[in-house]
């Protein structure tokens, strides 16, 4: 078997024309779920805190209001826009699209493609690779791929620690238009299973410590690796690194394996304040990233999605950027509005407690 | 199953689409092809900026049916700065108390189901205290 190590370049450059974030306003203190369910050891925790979504939010609502910061960075008509693509593994229909409510919000239905994605943690990122065939092929000019989740952890496992909701919307069109270039991609995928849910059951399942090395840091180290060595590149080219984040330790440890250094992840690592958003977690680093990016900077980002897979892309900012990022709400914006909540509130925002 | 109404009120639920009067340039909500103000012919869609504040308020304890899982909540007569009262839930108060002139903007929202578990999902427009 021959090792194809191709980046995944469009033949019509692309890029990202609109960016936006979305992190729902409550939060859960770990050592909040420490004290229900584990005796308060107060140290060892994965993360401080995570995000919680309200009553009324899902992957939905919370994909409309990052859509729709996207739509006021792109300043594009939404009748251009021939695609919406959202990744999540919490859509809140079996049966019916979550994408087609998303379109209609933001003004793009009817004559659109849309379709939900799954992959775990990395069905943002694979929206993203699909919109950049569509506007690279010159199928599309606009297409919207988005990454959100509203994770489920089982009461008293480790994954309730971190499980939260956020994520990103980004609106794919030509480069000349875009805030930041996506030179290449490049994708990494296995049969590994660390981590799923079967269908009808309410929480996901994990393969405990199989969910390290052969799963999290195989996919994103082969995929990070392959990223650079084919565009001849080195961690010292990169201005910034975003790595999918499930906890605290696993994107700092990845990123010094792959020889990124802390200053360079630091703004994008958002799971020690949020918690892990899934499909959101990578992308929206991405996005606290471009906040405060300047004209010039090279970003590497790799998500990671269990069962497993990891999607890498090589980026770099342009000038539209300085122009366009204040015209919606910040990801810190989102992050600093917090309202901190206990296990019971917890418990009944994400329906925890049946009523009949 | 109210599954047409619902269907048909979409775009005023989840983007505040009403219209704007040709004649006198009203903007109305929620759309009823006839001006309020000169009483002409108007349907024009008009989406609204979804910013206004509050003109009054209360806070539901004894919820109607199908929103006893939200209760309480706090129900508004929001003034959009297009000039339309729209009664609407608020919603991410977290601790932020309410008051009258409270400059607030419109999200997107899950407002309840269709019936129970099995039935559709009603995603339409609340406000929030302003962000931007």
């Amino acid at each position: 078997m021959t090792e194809n190590k191709t980046l995944l370049k469009p033949s019509r450059p692309v890029g990202i024309v609109g960016y936006g974030a979305y992190v729902p306003r409550y939060r859960l203190p770990a050592k909040e779920v420490d004290r229900m369910w584990a005796g308060e050891r107060s140290a060892g925790l994965p993360i401080k805190e995570k995000a919680v979504p309200g009553l009324d939010e899902d992957v939905i609502t919370m994909s409309i209001e990052a859509a729709r910061n996207a739509m006021k960075r792109a300043e594009i008509d939404p009748a251009e826009i021939r695609a919406v693509w959202i990744g999540s593994e919490s859509h809140p229909y079996a049966v019916k699209p979550s994408s087609t409510i998303i379109a209609e919000a933001i003004g793009a239905a009817p004559h659109v493609q849309a379709a939900d994605m799954e992959f775990a943690c990395k069905a943002g990122t694979e929206a993203m690779v699909m919109a950049m065939g569509l506007v690279g092929s010159s199928m599309a000019k606009y297409a919207v791929a988005i990454g959100i989740d509203t994770a489920q952890g089982k009461p008293g496992d480790a994954l309730e620690y971190t499980a939260a909701a956020g994520g990103a919307a980004f609106i794919i069109g030509p480069a000349d238009e875009s805030l930041a270039v996506i030179n290449a991609s490049y994708s990494f995928v296995t049969d590994t299973p660390d981590f799923w849910r079967r269908e009808y059951q309410i929480y996901p399942e994990h393969g405990q410590r199989f969910t390290g090395d052969p799963a999290y840091f195989h996919h994103i180290l082969e995929a990070g690796k392959a990223m650079l060595e084919s565009s001849g590149t080195s961690a010292k080219d990169y201005t910034w690194a975003v790595f999918h984040q499930p906890n605290t330790k696993f994107p700092q440890k990845v990123a010094q394996m792959l020889g990124f250094s802390p200053e360079q992840i630091t703004p994008g690592l958002l799971s020690p304040v949020i918690g892990n958003t899934y499909a959101g977690a990578a992308i929206l680093g991405l996005t606290a990233i471009l906040d405060i990016a300047r004209p010039g900077d090279r970003i590497l980002v790799v998500s990671f999605g269990s069962g497993a897979g990891s999607d890498a892309f090589d980026i770099v900012v342009t000038d539209k950027l300085l122009e366009r990022r204040d015209k919606a709400l910040k990801t810190q914006d989102y992050i600093a509005r917090r309202t901190e909540i206990d296990y019971a509130t917890y418990a009944r925002y994400r329906g925890k407690i049946r009523m009949k | 199953m109210e599954i047409p109404r619902h269907w048909r009120l979409k775009q005023q639920r989840y983007s505040l689409v009403g219209e704007i009067c040709p004649h006198c340039q009203v903007k109305i909500f929620p759309p009823r092809d006839v001006c309020p103000n000169c009483g002409g012919e108007a349907n024009t869609p008009y989406t609204f900026s979804g910013r206004g504040e509050v003109y009054s308020y209360t806070t539901i304890y004894e919820a109607p049916a199908g929103f006893e899982d939200k209760a309480p909540y706090t129900v508004a007569l929001v003034k959009l700065d297009e000039g339309p009262l729209v009664t609407a839930q608020l919603t991410d108060l977290g601790d932020t108390p309410v008051e009258i002139g409270m400059p607030v903007e419109m999200v997107t929202r899950r407002l309840r189901q269709d019936g129970d578990e099995r039935g559709m999902l009603i995603y339409g427009y609340k406000f929030r205290p302003a962000m931007n």
